[in-house]
């Protein structure tokens, strides 16, 4: 598959926070955002994805939207990192002929409005979690406590990734937060579940954002800048019939698939979109894909690598952090700020010099259950 | 923070894991345990996630276990909305599941990973009572 598929359209609602919308009219939106990145028509698409999680799997959407010339479909829901599973997915549907352009929409409108409970109680481990109390937080919270006991992570090396995205997003005119922020600020701001503060947490948005996934022959025909999709992994971990170790995420058989397959490993890669629910996810996401060793992710960001200059600019938007983090689901963000460093379009300020080779990574469930998804993309020039 | 002012909601008590929740409401902590290959199986099931065999054995084990991970919860959501803390923890069984629980009867600033525990069990309904610990103490050292 690799350098058979490539992403030719993306685009980021500029909205976060949108009352008089309907998540349908975002979907809408974004597609037709992203079509227009493209150079292409609601006609020319043959392949649709989005998580299933609105309406009746993705054909309510298709209808809404207007695609009436579907010939492969996906609604693979993985929570946040649905949508770099949705590329992969499309990369390969594209590469074997199954179709020749394939949209992914995220559209969400959460805002303002109180959780549901996350699990229907059908769910097998429903009764033997939901009646303890068991939050995202404090689920993320267990494993920040643990690899601190382990490798001797501290708050501090934590407030350090928030205060990257902060740096980042003063930067990004759509982020919800656009103030800088210190490392003292986060450890100032209140416990939500010891040992993570409020600032240690992504924001809530409504919002979302489409790709476009085509074939090299395609995207030949059209103007803007393709980038390739080189490498995908996706891995699911779980509590393994209860010896749950909450010290590392399946980004370690996620990770390595996708540099495999896009023949790299991580110290070639000069961008790196990596999700950040939390700040605890994007240290342990970094350990796991080998940008550092096991244990050394808060070394490794408290000495200023995630920062623009750094030894690996991270999450140059902002972030789920600052700047977006859509129906708390923000792997759809995550691929766009790729796309953006390696077409040499993201904010003057954070742009990767040379950029020609990026990773974008999400995670979805919980730390405890998870999918971790992969992609390696690459500047379609290069 | 004491067990008593915990909300206690009520599960769904599926017939699977019925011989857990009768155990749990007569204060014993009741096990799945594979007859072909011995793991002990956490969550509750019918047959044996490492190995396929069903059916499986049902054991009592010590309700005795040690704190793998904890936090406290300030934000609780659903049920748990107007508690204003409580401690939500893994605890590590004698017998080699970590479960998801609560660590009651404890002063949670005095709470360290590693540390002993034994089950309690909270009523909860008509067929269910809920696994939570306490802290072991000189009074009962286990």
């Amino acid at each position: 598959m690799s350098g058979k598929a490539v992403i030719i359209g993306a685009y980021e609602h500029p909205g976060r926070d949108l009352p008089d919308r309907s998540a349908a009219q975002i979907h809408a939106e974004v597609a037709s955002g992203a079509l227009a990145d493209a150079g292409l028509g609601r006609q020319d698409v043959d392949g649709y994805f989005c998580n299933g999680q609105l309406g009746f799997g993705a054909i309510s959407l298709a209808e809404y939207i207007g695609l009436k010339n579907l010939r492969y479909t996906d609604s693979t829901f993985t929570g946040g990192s649905s949508y770099l599973c949705h590329v992969g997915h499309a990369a390969l549907a594209v590469a074997s002929g199954k179709c020749r352009i394939a949209l992914v929409t995220q559209g969400a409108r959460v805002r303002g409005i109180v959780r549901g409970p996350k699990l229907p109680p059908d769910t097998p481990e429903y009764p033997f979690e939901a009646p303890y109390g068991e939050t995202n937080i404090g689920i993320y919270a267990l494993a920040a406590q643990r690899h601190m006991h382990e490798y001797g992570t501290t708050s501090r090396q934590l407030a350090e990734v928030k205060a990257a995205a902060a740096f980042h997003a003063q930067y990004n005119p759509n982020a919800l937060l656009r103030k800088p922020v210190t490392v003292d600020e986060v450890l100032a701001s209140p416990l939500v579940a010891d040992p993570l503060h409020r600032l240690d947490c992504c924001v809530v948005t409504d919002g979302g954002g489409a790709v476009i996934v085509t074939t090299p022959e395609i995207a030949a025909g059209l103007k803007r800048l393709s980038v390739k999709v080189l490498g995908h992994g996706e891995a699911i971990k779980h509590t393994m019939s209860g010896r749950v170790d909450m010290t590392y995420t399946a980004a370690v058989w996620s990770g390595p698939a996708a540099f495999k397959e896009a023949s790299v490993t991580p110290s070639d890669i000069d961008y790196a979109s990596i999700y950040d629910s939390f700040t605890i996810t994007v240290l342990m996401t970094l350990e796991d894909l080998g940008f550092c060793k096991k244990g050394q992710g808060g070394a490794f960001a408290a000495d200023g690598a995630l920062r623009i200059g750094g030894r690996l600019p991270v999450n140059t938007d902002g972030g789920g952090l600052c700047n977006n983090h859509p129906g708390y689901q923000g792997g759809m963000v995550k691929i766009i700020e790729a796309v953006r460093q390696l077409r040499g379009e993201a904010q003057p300020e954070v742009q990767v010099k040379n950029c020609e080779l990026a990773l974008a990574h999400g995670t979805g469930g919980g730390i405890s259950r998870l999918c971790s998804a992969t992609l390696v993309l690459g500047r379609g020039d290069a | 923070m004491s067990g008593a002012e915990l909300p206690v909601p009520i599960p769904p008590v599926a017939p699977e894991a019925k011989p857990f929740w009768d155990g749990a409401k007569s204060g014993r902590l009741m096990l799945p345990r594979c007859p072909q290959c011995s793991f002990v199986i956490w969550y509750p099931r019918q047959f044996c996630p490492e190995c396929g065999q069903a059916p499986i054995d049902w054991f009592e084990a010590t309700g005795l276990g040690v704190i793998y991970s904890f936090t406290v919860v300030r934000r609780g959501e659903g049920a748990y909305r107007d508690t204003p803390q409580y401690t939500l923890a893994i605890v590590e069984l004698r017998e080699g599941p970590r479960v998801l629980t609560n660590i009651i009867d404890c002063d949670a600033a005095q709470l360290r990973i590693g540390q002993a525990v034994r089950a309690v069990f909270c009523d909860a309904g008509e067929s269910a009572a809920l696994l939570r610990f306490r802290p072991l103490s000189v009074d009962d050292p286990g």
